[in-house]
């Protein structure tokens, strides 16, 4: 069993629900990275969802974008990003890290090489946000070999045949975007991503996580309420912004931003 | 051809997020519906004869083929199509396309302009809305078309983020197709972007090469030694060189941007002296850095500032059935004046790379030979970049 599968299989047991950060690698400096991951663990995250930064990030918004900029202009390469997954292993066994991020970077090492160096480094799951499972084969038969999850996006816009055709690929868990448009985006609909997750599904038994456009506490709870995880972009990255001139201040000011997402989402299933 | 899923070989194909892959896949399914619908190909004709103003001629360019010597140079004249360049064939195919969709909303990106002026020109005709984007710095290079877009009534989006031309416009115009799919339609302007974008631009664009070889066949009464075309994503060179394809004997040149020259990394020739990756929903040949990250590009002219190239241009040169050569900013303004004093046809400066190519090629082969160039746009958007390196202030 993966560690992924592990995670949700415990939170389960304890009638608990995911939460998922995301913040991008070598964002605003490669030093702060690992230290972050820690305090957010200690905040309450159950999953880290590390971006691999990207010249070219066209499923993202202006603030993830950004984050890319900073941490490529402090030279993060994709090496460096499984690099800090190693540092992070020495202190953490335990949190499942996924790896998000573009295809050319890793089309660069090479599937099979990529998959191999991510697994020794303590890697357990990897999304591609620019390759539907239609272009997946050979990326997909590289990480189980590995024993890499592919975790696959889900969107408004997916046909049932495609729901089906991408829970049959995926494992780990189902990435459900939950609007139409970019991370960071402003309007979420539960009801809407209720309808969406039921549907799911009935197609998969993996746990079913939502992200895009969740940005505070109360939208982290009322996701809780209907997924199996929250996943959290851009409300974290955009508080590292905030803090890019001071970047030993960004663990404690991140963590504490997260900490009260966990707690709403706590205090909800409490209801 | 490619295959079903849109690969040229390796190439082509569609890495787009999954928000897109239903969009995409019912443009596929509208445009093989219309494609072969006798209904649509007659209004994409009557078009194209009345709106654009094709065919467009076949000028055989005597007085510069005497001065180089060797080989009768001909030019396809896109320079006189409607709005000026070769993208109008594809937007207005584009738009009827969009029209039977049922969408109310273009959007495009540009580089030069032209796209963005062909696209706002269509949308005018048809009236439906019309967005824009274009990298801030393209915005400054191109100012007549980014004025000529607005008068159209299109809203021009300055793209701000990472280099600011065409690549960073084309990230943003995706972006903008993923929050509106419902109503929007992305007038792509090159071969390039998910499946069936590569294949549907060229089959717009391929009229260029279709009339090209009626018109070579009557005047020449041969079939031509070469075919030149400048490529930036590569739409007009695939339009002129399809219908050739089959034509064993003719030989293919594609011309890229060599910028400041391929050894100092600043150019835009990625089949040239760059690697197969991933961008814009296709793999293709690349200019990228070790890491797989995308570089900044360098080119004199807006239009061929673009780190990517159509996936059927790649599996050309890897076939090797097109041979593809660079050509630097200074042979180009070269050839600008050169073509401009000698003939009286202020070429564009993305044309004016293939027109320099055709200067060293032109005097290695005998006179009975015949090369066309494909003159995809008209100079007048490049004179202020001209001038400017030129120190003149207009």
């Amino acid at each position: 069993m993966s560690r992924i599968t592990e995670r949700f299989a415990l939170l389960r047991e304890q009638g608990r629900k995911a939460l998922i950060p995301y913040i991008t690698a070598g964002d605003p400096k490669p030093q702060v990275t690992v230290p972050l991951m820690h305090a957010l663990v200690a905040a309450g995250a159950d999953i880290l969802e590390l971006g691999v930064p990207f010249s070219d990030p066209m499923a993202d918004g202006p603030v993830i974008q950004k984050a890319c900029e900073r941490a490529l202009a402090e030279g993060t390469s994709l090496l460096d990003v499984l690099a800090m997954v190693a540092e992070f292993r020495r202190d953490d066994q335990e949190t499942p890290v996924i790896l998000m991020g573009y295809l050319n970077p890793i089309e660069i090492l090479g599937y099979q090489n990529f998959a191999q160096q991510a697994a020794v480094h303590g890697v357990d799951g990897l999304l591609t946000v620019d390759m539907p499972p239609e272009e997946a084969a050979p990326l997909v038969v590289a990480c189980e070999e590995q024993g890499l999850d592919r975790i696959f996006l889900l969107a408004p816009t997916s046909s049932p045949k495609r729901i089906e055709q991408i829970c049959a690929l995926g494992s780990g868990f189902i990435y459900y975007v939950s609007l139409k448009g970019v991370t960071g985006a402003s309007t979420l609909d539960v009801d809407d991503v209720s309808l969406h997750v039921a549907n799911i599904r009935r197609h998969t038994s993996m746990p079913v996580g939502v992200g895009f456009g969740i940005r505070d506490a109360p939208s982290a709870a009322q996701i809780a309420s209907i997924a199996d995880a929250v996943v959290v972009g851009s409300a974290l990255v955009k508080r590292i912004e905030q803090y890019q001139d001071s970047p030993e201040a960004i663990p404690e000011e991140v963590s504490a931003l997260l900490r009260t997402m966990r707690e709403a989402i706590d205090a909800a299933k409490n209801i | 051809m490619p295959d079903e899923k849109g690969h040229f070989g390796p190439y082509g194909g569609r890495f787009i997020a999954e928000t897109l892959m239903e969009p995409i896949e019912e443009l596929r399914q509208a445009y093989e519906r219309y494609r072969d619908d006798p209904d649509f190909q007659a209004e994409l004709e009557s078009d194209l004869a009345h709106y654009v103003g094709r065919p467009t001629p076949l000028y055989f360019a005597q007085r510069w083929s005497e001065q180089l010597g060797g080989a009768r140079i001909f030019l396809k004249r896109e320079d006189l199509s409607h709005t000026g360049a070769h993208k109008i064939n594809n937007t207005v195919g584009q738009a009827l396309l969009a029209k039977r969709m049922g969408k109310t909303r273009l959007i495009a990106e540009t580089g030069a302009g032209q796209h963005g002026v062909a696209t706002a020109t269509v949308a005018a005709r048809l009236g439906l809305e019309c967005v824009v984007y274009m990298g801030s710095e393209d915005i400054e290079r191109q100012a007549p078309n980014v004025y000529r877009m607005r008068l159209l009534g299109a809203e021009v989006v300055p793209v701000t983020s990472g280099s600011r031309t065409l690549k960073d416009a084309l990230n943003e115009a995706m972006r903008d197709w993923v929050a509106h799919v419902d109503n929007t339609f992305y007038v792509i302007g090159t071969v390039a972007g998910p499946h069936p974008y590569p294949v549907m631009v060229r089959d717009f664009q391929a009229v260029i090469g279709r009339e090209a070889r009626t018109q070579i066949l009557a005047q020449l009464g041969a079939l031509p030694h070469a075919l030149v075309a400048c490529v930036g994503g590569g739409s007009n060179a695939i339009g002129l060189f399809h219908p050739f394809c089959k034509d064993e004997q003719v030989a293919l040149y594609g011309v890229e941007a060599a910028g400041l020259g391929l050894e100092t990394g600043q150019h835009a020739a990625s089949l040239c002296a760059g690697k197969p990756g991933v961008l814009h929903g296709n793999r293709t040949y690349l200019v990228e850095n070790s890491h797989g990250q995308i570089m900044d590009t360098h080119s004199i002219s807006a239009g061929l500032d673009y780190p990517g190239v159509g996936p059927e241009h790649a599996w050309l040169k890897d076939t090797g059935r097109a041979t593809y050569v660079a050509i630097s900013d200074e042979e180009a303004l070269a050839a600008f004046h050169a073509l401009t004093r000698i003939e009286g046809i202020i070429p564009a400066l993305e044309s004016s790379h293939a027109l320099a190519y055709a200067m060293h090629l032109a005097p290695t082969l005998a006179p009975e030979q015949g090369i066309i160039v494909n003159l995809s746009g008209r100079g007048d958007k490049d004179i202020n970049t001209v001038a400017k390196i030129e120190g003149i202030s207009l």
